[in-house]
């Protein structure tokens, strides 16, 4: 099964480390630009669509045979970001 | 087959084999189907079957095995029917094939494996825990989803609906049906563990007759604990978990009174314990602790063997009970947990020291909210003969109790204490 991951970090902390293998790591949230439409109107705002505590620092889309494997990977994730969560999503396949 | 042919005998046969079989036969066809609701569809279609069939036919010798096979069959059926998959039918008719050990001995232990792979599953982390609990009780034991509902005092279509996304996280999610890779296999066990100590305090919590649904929660834990001791005999805390609920479902009718008001063990009528429950645990308890790899599930059960065992209250080794709470928190620290073994230390070396052990604990402000802290230096206080201060200390409880049992409770130890 396909799995993605998204590696969560609390607002102050930045993500330094390098993306590797999968991991698509992400430029801070002030980079980010918010796309939402209305009618016939495309809405932007600046920053994630998420406020709040912690932003989406890095994605990861990995196979892995079941859950227990994706959350093994996810763990892996988290302890390199000090214990941030991470959030392990099925992908429609 | 044997001679049981009469309608009612018939009739017997099958409640018995549900209550026996049920959790086995569900757990097989989840496994050879992968799918749960067809899975629970074909078990129930077998047990209908089986009651025409067994009264034309007679009981079969093995009625578990007479009811895989009826449900594999049938699964293969509807399978057919809906024209799924080529490969997933394959996979059924293979597995059939393969395990001929159903039609000549029953219980092997490629079979025995399925239920335990079918409690890790209901048991994962990933899945919230009312959902665990849920599905727990709606796929190993059996009961039905109003049943259910019921035991947990809420709606029924909110218990459908937590059950149907349970099975869909299940299957959407990957959560694999399997017991349980050994580097997992401990905080995994601790799962199930937890899950069916929580079904039985929500039996135990259960006071009045018109809870009987909610008291039956307690054979439920009791039932699947035993199940799960059958299929790890080599983990003693699955062992000190059946060994607790043993010891404490042995107290469980004298635990309150008519009113359904709280009795403290003190005054519990002792002649009225379960004696066969509480020799049970306490016999199973003592086996397992002598592998000498303690965990706080036996450590606990040493605690309730502590109060079973003993011939009167006063009889009460309480400071094998203090130390036991000394042990349990090493394992689980908790600022509760050295509340009852101030409350110990209080037994068994005077009320004074205990309360030294309590002042510690108000100092620290964990517990500032929590009723039994001051109920518990007030029942100290008036052991040690300080009525007033032990009054105002009920007062304060009364003003943090929640529940209206305990508050009677606590009212009638301050009226004693107002009056002497």
């Amino acid at each position: 099964m396909k799995y993605l991951l998204f590696v969560c970090l609390p607002a102050s902390d930045e993500d330094t480390r390098p993306g590797k293998g999968t991991t698509v790591r992400l430029r801070p949230p002030d980079d980010a630009t918010t796309v939402r439409v209305r009618g016939d109107e495309v809405l932007l705002s600046d920053g994630p669509f998420t406020g709040g505590e912690e932003y989406v620092a890095a994605v990861d889309l990995v196979e892995a045979g079941d859950l227990d494997e994706a959350i093994a990977l996810a763990a892996q994730h988290s302890a390199l970001v000090g214990g941030g969560p991470v959030e392990v999503r099925p992908v429609w396949e | 087959m044997n001679g049981i042919s009469g309608a009612g005998g018939v009739e017997a046969a099958v409640a018995a084999a549900f209550r026996e079989e049920w959790g086995q036969i569900l757990a097989t066809l989840i496994r050879v189907t992968g799918d749960w609701d067809l899975a629970q569809e074909c078990a129930q279609d077998a047990f209908a079957q089986a009651l025409d069939r067994w009264r034309r036919d007679g009981v079969p010798r093995r009625p578990g095995a007479w009811l895989t096979t009826t449900a594999r069959n049938r699964a293969l059926d509807l399978l057919r029917r809906e024209a799924v998959g080529a490969e997933k039918l394959r996979e059924v008719a293979v597995s059939a094939r393969n395990e001929p050990s159903y039609d000549v001995e029953g219980h092997d232990s490629g079979v025995e494996d399925d239920r335990l792979r079918l409690i890790f599953t209901c048991c994962h982390p990933a899945l919230p825990i009312e959902a665990r609990v849920a599905l727990t009780l709606r796929t190993l034991a059996g009961l039905t989803t109003p049943e259910i509902a019921h035991a947990f005092l809420v709606p029924e279509a909110t218990m459908a609906q937590r059950l149907v996304r349970a099975k869909r996280k299940i299957r959407n999610a990957g959560i694999p049906y399997r017991v349980p890779p050994a580097h997992l296999l401990p905080e995994r066990t601790t799962c199930v563990l937890g899950v069916l100590y929580l079904l039985f305090n929500e039996g135990y919590a259960a006071t009045s007759g018109a809870d009987r649904v909610r008291a039956d929660l307690c054979a439920e834990a009791i039932r699947l604990a035993r199940v799960l001791a059958r299929l790890m005999p080599d983990e003693p805390e699955v062992l000190g978990l059946l060994a607790l609920l043993l010891l404490h479902d042995a107290r469980r009718a004298t635990r309150v009174d008519a009113a359904g008001d709280p009795v403290s063990l003190e005054d519990q009528d002792r002649t009225a314990w379960n004696r066969a429950e509480a020799e049970e645990g306490a016999a199973l308890l003592e086996t397992t602790l002598r592998r000498g790899r303690p965990g706080p599930y036996q450590i606990q059960a040493a605690i309730a063997a502590c109060h079973t065992t003993a011939p009167t209250a006063a009889d009460t080794d309480w400071a094998d009970i203090a130390g036991l709470y000394g042990e349990l928190e090493r394992f689980v620290p908790s600022a509760v947990i050295r509340l009852n073994r101030a409350f110990a230390v209080g037994m068994a070396e005077g009320p004074e020291a205990g309360l030294a052990l309590v002042a510690g604990l108000e100092r620290e402000g964990e517990l500032a909210d929590y009723h039994l802290l001051p109920a518990t230096r007030a029942d100290l206080l008036r052991r040690a003969g300080r009525q007033g201060e032990a009054a105002e200390a009920y007062e304060r409880a009364l003003e943090l109790v929640e529940n209206d049992a305990e508050r009677r409770f606590l009212e009638r130890r301050l009226a004693e204490c107002r009056s002497a």
